[in-house]
């Protein structure tokens, strides 16, 4: 995804950038508003990361204006003030939700497919393969006749090979792609994960195959 | 004056002080009104019997040397008044009865022609007696006229009651007044009083009502005080944010680091301490994360809100906030029976209690436990229940909600402990309770009760 | 002979014990009577029998003993206060109100439902219950061929043009010794001026005086007097006879009230009192009084009576000064020898 940074700290930016960009992210910085907004009118984001406190206005002041002029962007405002009393003002300003510093990347990670996923799903942000279609953002899989929501880790297990498919990806790969802050994690427990993920398949066209002695892809036949 | 307590009431002073005022004047007014009524009266019946007894002097006349008296029919008839009253009269040639009852006896006068007056007792009975004197050649002629007083103390016993009718008259009247002028002044204070005590607890705008002049230096430290007070309360939230800030911006510098750092580790001891250190930059985030909380709660404990909250809406909020994190864990989370229920507080402060119980269940459950909130309206109070099929809460349960104490299940997990009692003093601010229990299979259950409104 | 003004002037004086002159007497009811109710009267025995008949015919278990005597007689009476009477009548109205003004009567408060004219009472004590005028009374035969005379000025005229017929033929009362007398002539004297004058002319045509209404009336009945002026009309109407006619002068008609009241001495005053409320009831309320006043008084109207005023004001004449010169006057005028 792309993001958006507004944030004036400049080692909380880079830190932030550097971990989203572990992802697979793509992220922009913009210290000020002013140079957000410059941003905003050059490309186009999937998401923007808000700080309240900025050094040339108040982020709410942003978050009204956005609306005013029905940027579509989603927002998700990251705040280091008490949830309490600001949380009603945020959310009535416009931002779709909000996460209080330190910011845990897994939880960033979860609250944006959600943001994402009320958003409703547009066409773009499917990726078509064999006759499925999976779309990361929301996490959902549409097969020919139903949609299946599927889980957090699920999701994340399924955006790898729709990604790359044909890519042949290792169990210790995998895990550091879905568990990165467990230490306690075999190379077993992917084993459970791509068992619900074919079960999920089962009536597509669409497989994870197991090559023997390096992983497993996503092909179809 | 008279000192009064220093808490008696406004209202009662002025009442007693009026009526004392006016149980006085009416005691002026009786009196005044009796004497000069019966000065009035006695002066009338003076008059009549002078009129008499002047009516007499003037018979009086030199005939051949002789001193002789004719009275006037009308000297004596005049004195007939409603009250037949009897008379009695002596005309005295220097110091020799002329004529008369020589039991009224002479009375001495200064001045010719003008009558003096006194009282005596004639034949057994009060009278009133006049006298005048006249020069009649070399004597000295006095004529003396004595009325009995029955007429008169029935006059005086008419003034009397009226004069007390007066009196009493005035003083219902002016009670009356006085309780009207007491509620009227009193007026402009209810009505100031009901204006700020309907404010609800953010309300701290200057009071702008117009007031009576006496109460403007009141008025004016009010506003003053509540000034102060908002910019009290601003600077504390100020400054609760700003320290806020301060605490976590950097520690969102070294978490994020050290995220990318085990991101990159490559054994799994650096991957174990880096781990270890990120718990303890969660554990310092939560512990400033609920201190503050606290701080706020604490706040706004005080100033309770009262706003109308539909409990089903409130629910949903919260568990759509927390929805993501439980969604990241594999955790379910069902909200099926969820009646509708109305309770009167702060919404905010409520969504918070509800969310440090769910955060604890988040805490306390792992990936595929379910945890169930329900609510129902039974008989004028709202049950709120939050069960998970978890771990379930330690045995000496009771303590959990004193704070910073955490159960013994609760190794290897961040928390500050301040969750529960959050949520404690919360619910217990709107008149409700919490328990927790465990339940048959063994997972947490907490319930708030809180009532309806 | 006792004069008046002398026996006026013991009034002042310190009082003497005396005995009583009783004209006449009469008991009336039973001899065992529980009650026997003493009342001393100027009225003839015929003139008030009716009443106390009446009384007694109510009150069964009371009797009366009534003594009659001449009003200064009666007033020395009382005076003296050494007596037994309960109650006192009187025509004299100027001596009851000086008995009752000096504190010789005591209060009475009628138990009638309705009240009685204010004139009637004074001071709560004496109670008025006739209204007699002073009448002229004149012979029908001597009259035959003269002009009635309507009033005190006619009167006048009809003397000083027929002085032959009226000389020695004129009767009025000897003030000096008739206390009622006395109140008509200064009644009289106050109202009207043509008083003196009438005497005068009377004094010069040799007026006889009397003492009682009484005799004058069989006088002129017997054709003795052909006039008679100042005579108690009651008594003239009691009479009925067509020997002669009474007149009420229409310039001032002069009405004596008869009064009662209850002594301090009484022995029994609420008896005295059960009878003055009976005559009351009698005179004013039922208006049956079996000697009230006759048509002949309610034939004039109001402004022509001179309704003497029961008062303080009747005091006035019986001053002894005030006396002496009256009589002075009074006997320089009748008294033309």
């Amino acid at each position: 995804m792309r993001f958006l940074l507004i944030e004036d700290n400049q080692n909380l930016s880079s830190a932030v950038s550097e971990r989203l960009s572990l992802d697979g992210h793509v992220v922009d910085q913009a210290e000020s508003l002013g140079i957000a907004n410059h941003y905003l009118s050059v490309s186009s984001y999937d998401l923007i990361l808000l700080d309240i406190m900025l050094p040339d206005g108040d982020g709410r002041d942003f978050l009204l204006n956005h609306r005013k002029q029905k940027n579509t962007t989603p927002v998700i405002v990251l705040t280091a003030r008490s949830e309490i009393s600001d949380r009603v003002t945020i959310l009535d300003l416009g931002a779709d939700d909000y996460m209080v510093k330190p910011i845990d990347f897994n939880e960033l990670e979860a609250r944006c497919r959600a943001v994402l996923r009320r958003r409703s799903g547009e066409a773009q942000n499917q990726i078509k393969f064999g006759d499925v279609a999976f779309d990361s953002h929301s996490g959902t899989l549409m097969t020919g006749s139903r949609s299946i929501q599927l889980r957090a880790r699920e999701i994340r297990l399924l955006e790898v090979f729709f990604r790359h498919p044909g890519q042949i990806f290792s169990k210790a790969n995998l895990v550091d792609k879905l568990f990165p802050l467990e230490v306690d994690v075999t190379e077993n427990a992917i084993e459970v994960y791509i068992l619900r993920l074919r079960k999920h398949l089962a009536e597509t066209n669409v497989k994870i195959t197991t090559v023997r002695g390096l992983g497993y892809k996503l092909e179809t036949p | 004056m008279i000192n009064f307590p220093l808490q008696s009431s406004i209202r009662r002073r002025l009442v007693f002080l009026l009526l004392m005022g006016s149980a006085t004047l009416a005691f002026l007014l009786y009196f005044v009104v009796q004497s000069v009524a019966r000065q009035a009266a006695q002066e009338s019946q003076d008059n009549i019997l002078a009129a008499s007894a002047v009516s007499i002097l003037d018979g009086v006349k030199l005939v051949d040397g002789q001193t002789d008296v004719d009275m006037p029919y009308s000297s004596l008839s005049m004195l007939d008044s409603v009250t037949d009253e009897r008379v009695f009269y002596a005309i005295y040639l220097d110091s020799n009865l002329l004529t008369g009852y020589p039991e009224l006896i002479k009375l001495q006068t200064n001045t010719a022609m003008v009558p003096v007056f006194s009282f005596g007792t004639l034949f057994d009975v009060d009278v009133r007696i006049v006298t005048v004197k006249r020069q009649i050649g070399k004597n000295e002629v006095f004529v003396s006229v004595a009325q009995t007083l029955n007429g008169q103390i029935k006059v005086l016993r008419n003034i009397s009651s009226i004069a007390l009718g007066v009196g009493f008259g005035f003083f219902v009247l002016s009670a009356i007044l006085a309780f009207l002028i007491a509620e009227s002044t009193i007026k402009p204070l209810n009505r100031l009083t009901l204006s700020v005590s309907r404010r609800g607890p953010d309300e701290l705008r200057p009071v702008s009502a117009p007031v009576p002049s006496e109460m403007v230096p009141l008025v004016n430290s009010l506003n003053n005080f509540m000034t102060r007070l908002k910019l009290s309360l601003q600077r504390s939230e100020e400054f609760i944010a700003e320290a806020a800030h301060r605490v976590r911006t950097p520690l969102a510098v070294v978490r994020t680091r050290t995220e990318i750092l085990l991101r990159e580790a490559k054994t799994k001891k650096s991957k174990a301490e880096l781990l270890e250190v990120l718990n303890a930059i969660d554990d310092s985030s939560r512990t400033a994360g609920q201190l503050l909380d606290h701080a706020m709660v604490s706040f706004r404990l005080d100033n309770l809100s009262e706003d109308e909250i539909e409990v089903q809406f409130l629910i949903k909020d919260v568990i759509d906030r927390i929805s993501p994190l439980y969604d990241l864990k594999g955790i379910q989370i069902k909200s099926n029976s969820i009646q509708n229920c109305r309770v009167i507080g702060d919404s905010i402060l409520l969504q918070n209690a509800l969310h440090n119980v769910l955060d604890n269940a988040l805490k306390y459950c792992s990936e595929n436990d379910t945890i169930t909130v329900t609510v129902k309206d039974i008989s004028q109070n709202c049950i709120i229940e939050i069960l998970d099929s978890g771990e379930g809460f330690p045995e000496n349960s009771a303590l959990l909600t004193n704070r910073f104490t955490r159960g013994e299940n609760t190794k290897g997990i961040v928390g500050s402990g301040l969750g529960l009692t959050i949520a404690k003093d919360v619910v217990e601010a709107h008149g409700g309770n919490i328990t927790i229990s465990n339940t048959e299979e063994g997972g947490a259950c907490v319930t708030f009760t809180l009532p309806c409104s | 002979m006792r004069y008046i003004y002398i026996t006026l002037f013991l009034i002042f004086a310190p009082l003497q014990a005396f005995s009583l002159d009783i004209e006449n007497s009469k008991f009336f009811g039973k001899n065992d009577a529980e009650v026997k109710i003493q009342i001393l009267s100027t009225a003839d025995i015929e003139f008030f029998a009716p009443m106390i008949n009446s009384f007694l015919e109510e009150y069964p278990n009371f009797a009366i003993n009534y003594i009659v005597a001449s009003s200064t007689e009666l007033f020395k009476e009382i005076k003296n206060g050494d007596h037994k009477f309960d109650l006192v009548i009187s025509s004299a109205m100027d001596l009851q109100t000086k008995l009752v003004n000096d504190g010789y009567a005591v209060t009475h408060f009628p138990k009638i439902n309705n009240t009685i004219p204010d004139w009637s009472t004074w001071n709560n004590r004496v109670f008025a219950f006739t209204q007699e005028p002073a009448a002229i009374v004149i012979s029908n035969e001597i009259f035959k061929n003269l002009p009635k005379p309507k009033n005190r000025q006619e009167v006048i005229s009809l003397l000083r043009n027929n002085s032959s017929i009226f000389k020695e033929r004129l009767g009025t009362y000897d003030v000096r010794t008739s206390g009622l007398g006395y109140l008509f002539a200064t009644q009289d004297a106050r109202a009207s001026e043509t008083y003196w004058r009438l005497t005068e002319v009377m004094g010069s045509l040799n007026t006889k005086l009397y003492c009682c209404s009484s005799d004058m009336i069989d006088a002129v009945e017997s054709g003795e007097l052909a006039l008679a002026y100042n005579v108690l009309g009651s008594y003239a109407l009691g009479r009925e006879s067509d020997k002669f006619t009474i007149i009420l002068p229409e310039d001032s008609t002069t009405v004596m009230l008869r009064s009662i009241f209850i002594t301090v001495n009484a022995e029994h005053p609420n008896e005295a009192g059960i009878f003055i409320d009976h005559l009351l009831r009698k005179t004013y309320i039922e208006q049956s009084s079996p000697i009230s006043s006759s048509e002949i008084l309610t034939s004039k109207t109001n402004s022509d009576l001179n309704r003497i005023r029961l008062g303080t004001g009747l005091l006035v004449y019986l001053d002894q000064l005030k006396y002496r010169s009256f009589i002075r006057e009074w006997e320089n005028s009748i008294l033309q020898n």
